[in-house]
């Protein structure tokens, strides 16, 4: 891979062990994957949060870290609501291990915002065509596919590594070769916002890594899209596709996948939920302002009559103080900075409800226990149900 | 006898070898307290990789792995130095960030390396010395 000579001396070390083993890792991974040169880039969202996911060895090396990042950084979901963790019933000892991460990451001037959904809060931040160090994997199908930026999927390190020097390997979703559509798929009934969670769930499972290009009978909405990227990423690991009618025609002999109303029924009819369910999860990934909307009108004038929790930014919530306050006057709780799948809070229910393809996919593996599935009706029916 | 190789991660080091013809993952094969390799499925169940220089294809599995690499060498159970085949981002990062040395680009001959022979990692000359036995 070609340095610029200021870049050469920060791998040399000149400049310090910080920016040297943060360039190691950038030139490790350009040598692996093939990179000609750095790039730099607009923004950055670190991976690795979670002390559920990272554990003491994560925490360890972050503690450890020194330096400060150059660009805008931003953090992945923590494992807890980091004002309100009590009210999730998080333990001490965790919690501890938890704010001690995001104080490492905060001393490395990074923002202390825990969201899957960075666009949301700072929209201004990502801009069409701009190159991005993105790690959370919706985050980044969201860039890619509805706005328009350009991002490889990092890793916590590798993320950091670009935040520390600015710049990221050109290699992966960086190159217009690799953002050529490799399957068709055509969408044979009209949807329902919820239906979009269950069709990338299927897509997903379907493409791998692929990029899809949907053909959709009328042009989802941003939420839709955001759903839809989401459970693509959890069931497959698509980091990249395409929806508008003017977008980019698939490579040759492209595989061509229709799905149909009966596919998406059937999806629903497995994960149907039933007496189990014992909690209701809204927000992977992490709610819009209009979503809280739909929410708390559909709560208004009922009382949930089991746990319900709605994840959101906390940037998202400190715009919308009125919703929240509508949303919690049922009985439901906003929670910020977490959500239901990186949070050990989910393990000690039974069966969780959620209206999202990706915590559909996750929740039984990552949380040890069963998911079931519904629109965002559905869902507030189920946690208001009276037994 | 001495091999050229392509260094990830800087520095030097020397040690007895170990070599795994399987691939490793970190995460869950090898206790991050001891360094020793706990996995039943392993190859190398049950010996220890602190001080060795440790010689396999290249790694596998979780993102985690990097972190127990860096967890290992503050337990002072690390490797000494590492050689990949084909080195991967979990193990590159994870050498990186716990600055033991690593390199790969070397032919599979490598892996008839005897277990105890020592080596010598050069990261930074990209140099690869193995003792005569």
């Amino acid at each position: 891979m070609h340095l610029s000579r200021e870049e050469e001396q920060a791998y040399q070390g000149d400049l310090g062990d910080t920016l040297r083993r943060a360039m190691e890792i950038l030139v490790a991974l350009g040598d692996i994957y093939g990179a000609d040169r750095l790039i730099p880039v607009a923004s950055v969202q670190v991976a690795g949060v979670s002390f559920k996911t990272i554990g003491e060895a994560g925490l360890e090396w972050i503690s450890d870290l020194r330096g400060k990042v150059v660009v805008p950084t931003v953090l992945n979901p923590a494992g807890m609501d980091l004002r309100r963790w009590q009210d999730m019933k998080i333990d001490e000892k965790f919690a501890n291990k938890q704010l001690e991460i995001v104080d490492a990451y905060s001393s490395l001037g990074i923002s202390p915002d825990c969201t899957c959904t960075p666009y949301q809060i700072r929209p201004d931040a990502v801009r069409r065509g701009d190159h991005l160090a993105w790690s959370e994997s919706s985050a980044v199908s969201f860039a890619n596919s509805v706005i328009g930026a350009k991002t490889n999927r990092e890793g916590g390190p590798s993320a950091l590594a670009a935040a520390l020097v600015g710049k990221t390997p050109r290699y992966g979703y960086h190159l217009e070769e690799n953002r050529v559509p490799t399957h068709k798929i055509s969408v044979e009934t009209d949807l329902e916002s919820s239906d979009y969670g269950v069709l990338g769930y299927i897509v997903g499972r379907e493409v791998g890594e692929g990029v899809p290009r949907f053909s959709f009978r009328r042009r989802p909405q941003v939420d839709e899209l955001k759903a839809l990227g989401a459970a693509m990423a959890a069931s497959g690991s698509v980091a990249l596709y395409y929806f508008e009618e003017d977008a980019p025609q698939a490579q040759k002999g492209a595989e061509e996948i229709s799905v149909s109303a009966k596919d998406i029924q059937q999806v629903r009819e497995e994960n149907a939920p039933d007496e189990e369910v014992d909690i209701v999860a809204l927000g992977c990934p992490h709610c819009s302002p209009k979503e809280l909307e739909d929410i708390a009108r559909l709560l208004e004038g009922k009382r949930v009559e089991r746990e319900f929790w709605i994840c959101t930014a906390r940037g998202v919530a400190e715009r919308c103080p009125n919703l929240v306050k509508k949303i919690e006057a049922s009985g439901a709780k906003v929670f910020c900075d977490t959500c239901m799948v990186v949070s050990p809070a989910s393990d000690r229910h039974q069966k969780m409800m959620v209206n999202s393809g990706k915590a559909l996919a996750y929740i039984p593996g990552l949380c040890k226990i069963k998911a079931a599935y519904g629109s965002t009706e559905d869902c507030v029916k189920a946690a208001t149900r009276r037994d | 006898m001495e091999i050229s190789c392509h260094k990830i991660s800087s520095g030097s080091a020397s040690g007895p070898a170990l070599v795994s013809k399987e691939s490793i993952s970190f995460l869950g094969t090898v206790d991050p307290d001891t360094g020793k390799v706990v996995d039943p499925q392993h190859q190398l169940c049950g010996e220890d990789i602190g001080g060795k220089v440790l010689i396999f294809p290249g790694g596998k599995g979780s993102t985690v792995g990097s972190y127990v690499i860096y967890q290992l060498k503050k337990r002072g159970v690390a490797p000494a130095a590492m050689i990949n085949i084909r080195s991967e981002p979990i193990v590159a990062v994870g050498a990186i960030i716990s600055a033991i040395p690593l390199v790969d680009g070397v032919s599979e001959e490598i892996l008839a390396t005897k277990d105890g022979t020592i080596v010598t990692v050069d990261a930074n000359r990209e140099l690869i010395r193995i003792e005569e036995p």
